[in-house]
């Protein structure tokens, strides 16, 4: 994670970031179709895939940048600006469904104020849905940050979102 | 660390080995607060993968010299009082005193002795901190037959030598002391058919592989698990990981291929964690890398994580996202098998077809032809979620009846409301009303039925669900996950959702029934894969079968 001052100049921050990317991509090169590879650590590394990113990418796999830019757009998981500090993801698929998954995801946005996607103002939380967490016999499920828990009622969701809105 | 701090109240003299899932199921429910509250009660804790009695999670299993004896569901405030009551030395002991019945009582209070008691109070209440005795003696355990899940809940995935200890890799020295012909052709007798859906016959398409000829083959397992209502991909990579190594080491073998990658969903963090370790492990032991047991055999392998893409659970769109490109799918021929990854002849299998192989190969073929019905030979790992009791896997011969999944095993629905609908083998699986729960789990039989069996995957909704609504809903979901590349699933999804809108607010209802049943016909004959050509069958069913939603 790069660790940006507040002194920094926006165009230095930009060259930072190029060269970051540069490096991951690079480090990516041994692998057997890189691409989605390299997509996944640009993310975890910087947070989101910038359109600037996706040049610097294609050049160093020799590829266009359409083709990249392509991917990048077809996976939901590749976000192209900056998510909340945490992102919480609610399970709409059948099987939770049926346990009232719909009414869950309501509540969260009604609570939040933002739509499936959507970040809240203060940059806390990030809101989305997901179809399935494998959790189908413990719906509704929802997972905050990677961490998937089970049987989510208003309530509990509520106390999770108290813990990572701080 | 605070295992070596004072214990509580109850510790015995010689402490037993104390077993707590660590599947992310039971993760989602608290078994981690469980597992530490132990930990500092002077337990020593093993973290094992689910047994899959997912409604009894957090399950703890105490080692005593006549078995694993189980409590469940645990909360983490019930474990100090757990504990003093002399849950460590393996004693019954329930928090409700002994007027109050132990919860394996109601459960083995049935007729035919393997039926389980589906009115249960308790369970359906979930009271917790409950005594069950015996693990392994539980109606709902005994009632199925476990080969592929056998080490799952039992062993510890992070470790090698618990797997060799308890019948790991026994089908891989017999692979490796046969021909790959040979090796082929015992996955052929076995009758195992594709897990992932398809159900075509694994061996035939490994005969296909072994038959090609290039320079360098691929084993791709598809752990895209995307399906509503599957889980059994995840609960064994988490719980037995070694296993699904060793199915595709013996695929390696059989086929001649030197690399391999699992396809794994981002949205399994837990199984991408276990995975990768297993690999890891693997080949600090020679199981995996060069001359793998001391044999000609080189073979290594990879976890690719996907990016939430439901379309990459289609193996041709699965391929293309393992090159680096957008999952779209391609045209077959040529098939996989001929022309896979990087046009390489590859071979791809399910996670739960590859897991299987290892005990064929260990058993016998005939052993595993010798389970099931019909064409469908050898079990299969059912799912059962959704609103039901008691939810979770269920690996039994294939035969077993879609009734006594739900009500026998299940208990019904968790809300107590009448069950209505089901939906199986996923989002492009047919919906059908209780009145069909004397179907037998049979592909040939589902077919007949207009249903699939695919992944298995069972998903129970109550009276209050609108079946209008989740007919929407297919198309909703087929229009956002296509891949767009053929007209009638790109178009025809979006269409559909339109046309069910009009239905469901009473404009020209009876035109646009049959207008929904043209594109029904056209999407399942004109798509160029399954996801454009079986959401139609959702929606069919619920129309055939629940027909008073669409005209209310």
């Amino acid at each position: 994670m790069i660790v940006y001052s507040m002194s920094t100049d926006v165009t230095d921050l930009a060259a930072v970031r190029v060269g970051r990317v540069r490096e991951i991509a690079t480090a990516h090169l041994g692998l057997r179709g890189p691409l989605i590879p390299i997509l996944h650590a640009v993310q975890e590394d910087l947070g989101h895939i910038d359109q600037a990113d996706v040049p610097v990418i294609a050049d160093v796999l020799n590829l266009s940048a359409a083709e990249v830019h392509g991917v990048v757009t077809f996976y939901r998981d590749f976000r192209r600006a900056p998510g909340g500090r945490a992102t919480v993801r609610i399970c709409q698929a059948e099987a939770c469904q049926a346990v009232g998954a719909e009414a869950l995801g309501e509540h969260a946005r009604r609570r939040l104020g933002v739509d499936f996607g959507g970040s809240t103002s203060d940059g806390a939380v990030t809101l989305d849905e997901v179809f399935c967490l494998g959790n189908c016999a413990l719906g509704p499920a929802v997972q905050v940050d990677g961490r998937l828990h089970g049987r989510v009622t208003p309530a509990r969701l509520d106390a999770l979102l108290g813990e990572v809105a701080r | 660390m605070s295992g070596m701090e004072a214990g509580g109240a109850g510790m015995g003299e010689g402490k037993l080995r104390v077993f707590v899932p660590r599947d992310s199921a039971a993760r989602s429910v608290g078994a981690d607060a469980v597992a530490e509250r132990l930990v500092a009660a002077g337990a020593e804790v093993v973290r094992t993968g689910s047994r899959g009695m997912l409604w009894l999670e957090p399950l703890v299993e105490v080692e005593t010299p006549a078995g694993r004896v189980g409590y469940g569901p645990v909360a983490p405030e019930d474990v100090d009082g757990l504990v003093a009551a002399g849950m460590l030395d393996g004693q019954d002991a329930g928090l409700g005193g002994p007027e109050r019945p132990t919860r394996r009582d109601e459960m083995s209070d049935s007729p035919d002795g393997g039926r389980v008691d589906a009115a249960s109070p308790a369970i359906r209440h979930g009271e917790s901190g409950v005594y069950l005795g015996l693990v392994e003696e539980l109606p709902w355990m005994r009632r199925q037959q476990r080969v592929t899940f056998a080490r799952v809940g039992v062993v510890d995935p992070h470790s090698p030598d618990d797997y060799e200890a308890n019948g790991g890799l026994a089908g891989l020295r017999t692979a490796l002391a046969m021909s790959p012909a040979d090796v082929v052709e015992e996955v052929v007798t076995s009758g195992l058919r594709g897990r992932g859906g398809a159900g075509f016959p694994t061996g035939i398409k490994w005969r296909t592989v072994l038959g090609a000829e290039a320079d360098v083959k691929f084993v791709c397992c598809n752990a895209d698990e995307g399906d509503s209502g599957t889980f059994a991909d995840r609960m064994l990579i988490e719980g037995d990981p070694f296993t699904l190594i060793e199915g595709m080491t013996i695929a390696a073998h059989a086929v001649g291929a030197t690399e391999g990658y699992v396809y794994l969903r981002s949205e399994y963090p837990d199984a991408v964690e276990t995975l990768t370790a297993a690999i890891e492990a693997a080949r600090e032991r020679g199981w995996l890398g060069e001359r793998i047991l001391g044999s000609d055999l080189t073979f290594d392998l990879h976890v690719r994580v996907g990016a939430g893409a439901y379309i990459c659970g289609e193996e041709t769109s699965m391929l293309e996202s393992l090159e680096g490109k957008r999952g779209q799918v391609r045209a077959k021929p040529p098939i996989p098998a001929l022309e896979g990854l990087f046009g390489r002849p590859t071979v791809v299998n399910n996670v739960l077809s590859l897991a299987s192989v290892p005990a064929i190969l260990a058993d016998g073929a005939d052993a595993y032809a010798a389970l099931g019905v019909g064409r469908s030979r050898g079990t299969s790992v059912f799912q059962l979620g959704g609103n039901i009791a008691r939810g979770g896997i269920v690996e039994t011969a294939f035969g077993i009846t879609l009734g006594e999944l739900i009500d026998d095993l299940g208990g019904g629905t968790a809300s107590g409301r009448p069950a209505r609908a089901v939906q199986v083998g996923g989002p492009l699986g047919a919906y059908l009303p209780v009145e069909k729960f004397d179907l037998p789990m049979d592909y040939e039989a589902f077919a007949e039925a207009g249903a699939m069996l695919g992944h298995g995957g069972i998903v129970v909704f109550d009276d209050t669900v609108d079946m209008a609504a989740m007919a929407r809903f297919a198309f909703s979901f087929c229009a956002e996950e296509s891949c767009g590349k053929c007209t009638p699933c790109r178009v025809g999804a979006v269409r559909g959702v339109e046309t069910i809108d009009r239905i469901r607010t009473g404009q020209d209802r009876e035109k646009n029934l049959v207008l929904l049943e043209d594109l029904c016909e056209l999407m399942t004959d004109g798509s160029l894969c399954a996801m454009g050509g079986l959401t139609p069958m959702p929606v069919r069913s619920a129309v055939r079968h629940f027909g008073e939603d669409f005209t209310r």
